[in-house]
C-alpha cells in the first residue's frame, strides 16, 4: 500500500491554527468527522473527512466456517445487509465450485438485490436528502428531516414510505425473512418464492410504478429548480466505476468493470471481476484508518474514482428497462450529453435507479422460473473467489480464501464508502473553498458540507443504535490543541454549548 | 391489514453481533416463544434499527411495546412513555422512537396508538461480542417486565 496526501489535504505549517470538527456528520451511518483547520487570516489550510470505519470486519469473519458467513455479513450494516448477503455468496459460489449459479437461484437472487435497491433508494431520497432539496440547505434542523417532509409534503412522505415498504417485502419473500435473512447460500438459494407472496406484491405493482415515476420526477423537478449558485454545488470531477451488463447495459448483480474518465471516454472495459486487483488497489493516509482505493495504471494520487448512483448512470451506455431508459436519456439531454459531476445531480440519478429496480422487480415477478426448479450448484472446490455486486451506494467487493478445513482464512471487503473515500473528500474541500474559507462558522454554512457529504449516502457500518448515542458535536481548537468552543447536538436535537468534547475528538 | 394484526406489538431493534446492543432482539425473541401462547393477541418484530416503513407496523395496534439497549441507565432498565416529537434530531439512518410516531401520526393522520419505550441497561458494543453477564441479567429482568405488559404469566418460564 502506498501514502499519499493531496493539496488542502495536509497544510504546510499545522502550527497556528485553528481547527473545526464536526463529529459525527449527521444523519450519515456511523461516525463521520470533519476537520477544518484555519489560519490566523481565517482561511483553509487543511480539510480532512474522518470516517471511523471499524476495521475488524475482515478479522470478525476470519476463521469461520465459509457457510456462515453470508448471513454474519449482514451484521455488518444495518442499512444494506442484504448486499453483503449476496456479495459474500457470490464469491464463496466459486469457493464451492457453484457458479454460475442455476437459473432460478439466479433470478431470486437478482429480485432480493433490486428489492435492496428500491427500499435504500426510498430511504435516502426521502428520509434523508429530499428535506435538503425540499427546504432548502439553510432550513431549521428541525425541519430538515422526514418528519419535516411528512408535515409539509404528506404525499411525498408516504409515497417514500410505501416505496420502502414495498422493497422490503421483496426481500422477505425471497430472503425467507424481514432481517438476517437466510436466502442466498454458496452454490445457489434455499428456497424459491411462494406464487401467493408473489402475487401479493404484483397486485401492488402499478402504484409502486406510480410511486417511482413520481419519484423521478420529483428529484427531477428539485435538481432543475435549484438556485444558480447550486448548480454546480459541490463539483467533482471525477473517473466513474461500476459493473456494466451485456453491450455495456446497467447492471446491478453481475457484469464486468467498466472505468470512465472523469471527461467520458471508456477507460477500461470488459474487467472480469475475479481480477479486481489488478485494476484497482489500496493506498493508507496517515491520518485515517480508511483506506483510499486507486486505479493501478495512474496510482494512488490521480486513480481516485467515483462509484454509486451518478457514475452508474454515466457509466452504461443504456438502461435495459424502458421506463428509466427514457429517463436516463432525459438526464443526459438536460446536462448537455457532457459529463455530469454536480454530487447534487446523485439524487436524480438515485431515483431513476429506484425507477429501474422496480421495473426489474415486475419482470422478475412475472417470471416463472422464481417460484423453483434446481436451486443449487456444486462442483470442483476453490481455494478463493470474488464476489463484485452493484450495492445502493456502489461497488461492493468481498473475497475469501477457505481452507481444507472449510474455515476463512482470509477476507478482504472494499465497500462502496470506501472507494468513494477520495471522492467525498475532495467534495467537501470544494464546499469549504466555496462557502466556509474566512467566515463565521455558522450551523446552516456546515450543513452545505454535509448535504455534500449525504449526496454520497455513506454508510460507515460501525454505528450501533442504542438509545443516547449519536451526537453531533462541533469543536473548535487552536494549534495548541486548546479548545475555543463546543457545541453538542443531541439525538434529540438538542444543542448544548460548553460541554466538553469527547476525549477521542482530538485524535487527528 | 388493520383488522388483522395482533392488537399487541413488541419491537426491539439493535445489533445482534455487537454485545449489549443486541439486549434489543434478545428480548423479542425470548418473548416471541411465549407469544405463542397468547392465542394471536401478540406479535414481536426485530430489526437492526428503527426506519420509517416501521411506522406502518404499528396500524391496528392497541399497544406497543419498544425495546433497545440503552446507554447510561443507572437501573437494570428504565421504561418511558412514548409521545410523537415533531422536532427530534436525526443523526443516522435510523429513526428514534419519538420521531417514527411522529411520522405515523403525519402519514396516518391519527394518533398512534399507546407505545411504551423499554431500555435496557447497555454499555459493551465490540462487534462480535456476546452481551455482557450484567447485560444478561438485566435482560432477565426486563423480560419479567415485558411478559407483565403483554399479559403473560411467570408460569411460562418454567
Amino acid at each position: 500500500m502506498t501514502e499519499t496526501t493531496r493539496p488542502l489535504e495536509t497544510a504546510a505549517d499545522p502550527q497556528g491554527l485553528r481547527r473545526i470538527v464536526i463529529d459525527p456528520v449527521s444523519r450519515v451511518e456511523g461516525h463521520g468527522k470533519v476537520t477544518l483547520l484555519l489560519g490566523d487570516d481565517n482561511r483553509i489550510q487543511q480539510v480532512r473527512l474522518h470516517i471511523v470505519e471499524f476495521r475488524g470486519f475482515e478479522q470478525f469473519i476470519v476463521g469461520r466456517p465459509y457457510w456462515e458467513v453470508p448471513v454474519m455479513v449482514q451484521r455488518l450494516c444495518g442499512i444494506c445487509p442484504v448486499s453483503h448477503h449476496l456479495a459474500a455468496t457470490k464469491a464463496l459460489d466459486r469457493v464451492v465450485g457453484g457458479w454460475p449459479v442455476p437459473e432460478a437461484a439466479d433470478k431470486i437472487r437478482r429480485l432480493m438485490h433490486h428489492g435492496q435497491i428500491v427500499q435504500s433508494h426510498a430511504l435516502h431520497f426521502f428520509h434523508l436528502s429530499s428535506p435538503d432539496l425540499l427546504f432548502g440547505f439553510d432550513a431549521a434542523v428541525a425541519q430538515r428531516n422526514i418528519v419535516g417532509v411528512a408535515m409539509a409534503h404528506p404525499e411525498a412522505a408516504r409515497q417514500g414510505v410505501m416505496l420502502r415498504k414495498f422493497g422490503q417485502e421483496v426481500i422477505r419473500i425471497t430472503a425467507g425473512k424481514r432481517v438476517h435473512g437466510t436466502g442466498s447460500v454458496p452454490g445457489g438459494m434455499n428456497r424459491a418464492v411462494d406464487a401467493a407472496e408473489r402475487d401479493t406484491l404484483r397486485a401492488q405493482l402499478p402504484q409502486v410504478l406510480a410511486w417511482a415515476e413520481a419519484a423521478v420526477d420529483l428529484a427531477e423537478r428539485l435538481h432543475t429548480g435549484l438556485p444558480q449558485n447550486l448548480v454546480g454545488f459541490a463539483e467533482t470531477p471525477a473517473a466513474m466505476m461500476s459493473l456494466v451488463g451485456p453491450g455495456g447495459a446497467m447492471e446491478f448483480y453481475d457484469g464486468t468493470l467498466r472505468v470512465r474518465e472523469a471527461d467520458g471516454r471508456v477507460a477500461v472495459d470488459g474487467f472480469e471481476d475475479q481480477r479486481y486487483r489488478e485494476l484497482i488497489g489500496e493506498s493508507v493516509k496517515p491520518w485515517t484508518y480508511m483506506k483510499f482505493p486507486y486505479r493501478l495504471t495512474l496510482g494512488p494520487d490521480a486513480g481516485w474514482y467515483r462509484v454509486g448512483p451518478l457514475a452508474r448512470l454515466q457509466n452504461c451506455d443504456f438502461i435495459p428497462t424502458p421506463r428509466a431508459e427514457a429517463r436516463r436519456q432525459a438526464f443526459v439531454a438536460a446536462h448537455g450529453g457532457r459529463p455530469v459531476h454536480s454530487v447534487l445531480a446523485t439524487h436524480w440519478a438515485r431515483m431513476i435507479e429506484l425507477l429501474h429496480g422496480v421495473e426489474v422487480v415486475a419482470d422478475l415477478l412475472d417470471d416463472p422460473a422464481i417460484l423453483g426448479g434446481p436451486l443449487l450448484a456444486t462442483g470442483e472446490r476453490q481455494r478463493s473467489g470474488v464476489g463484485i455486486i452493484e450495492a445502493p451506494r456502489g461497488t461492493l467487493i468481498h473475497e475469501y480464501e477457505v481452507g481444507d478445513d472449510d474455515l476463512v482464512t482470509r477476507c478482504n471487503l472494499i465497500v462502496s464508502t470506501t472507494h468513494n473515500n477520495q471522492a467525498m473528500n475532495e467534495a467537501v474541500r470544494s464546499v469549504a473553498l466555496q462557502y466556509l474559507d474566512g467566515q463565521t462558522i455558522t450551523e446552516p454554512l456546515l450543513n452545505h458540507i454535509e448535504v455534500a457529504i449525504r449526496a454520497y449516502d455513506p454508510c460507515l457500518s460501525c454505528a450501533t443504535h442504542a438509545l443516547g448515542q449519536m451526537p453531533l458535536a462541533v469543536t473548535l481548537r487552536n494549534a495548541r490543541g486548546e479548545v475555543l468552543d463546543h457545541v453538542h447536538r443531541s439525538s434529540r436535537g438538542d444543542t448544548v454549548r460548553g460541554t466538553r468534547p469527547h476525549s477521542a475528538e482530538a485524535a487527528q | 391489514m388493520s383488522s388483522q394484526v395482533a392488537p399487541l406489538l413488541v419491537f426491539g431493534w439493535g445489533n445482534p453481533s455487537r454485545g449489549d446492543d443486541a439486549l434489543g432482539p434478545l428480548l423479542v425473541e425470548q418473548l416471541a416463544g411465549l407469544a405463542q401462547m397468547s392465542s394471536g393477541r401478540l406479535e414481536c418484530l426485530t430489526d437492526f434499527q428503527l426506519q420509517v416503513e416501521h411506522a406502518l407496523d404499528l396500524v391496528g395496534r392497541e399497544r406497543v411495546l419498544f425495546v433497545d439497549a440503552g446507554v447510561d441507565l443507572q437501573t437494570p432498565f428504565a421504561v418511558s412513555t412514548v409521545k410523537p416529537a415533531p422536532n427530534a434530531g436525526f443523526t443516522t439512518h435510523a429513526l428514534a422512537p419519538e420521531a417514527l410516531l411522529q411520522v405515523y401520526s403525519d402519514l396516518e393522520r391519527a394518533e398512534p396508538p399507546p407505545c411504551t419505550l423499554l431500555a435496557i441497561r447497555a454499555q459493551r458494543f465490540e462487534l462480535g461480542e456476546a452481551p455482557g453477564e450484567q447485560a444478561l441479567a438485566d435482560l432477565a429482568l426486563a423480560l419479567v417486565w415485558a411478559m407483565a405488559w403483554a399479559g403473560l404469566t411467570e408460569e411460562m418460564l418454567t
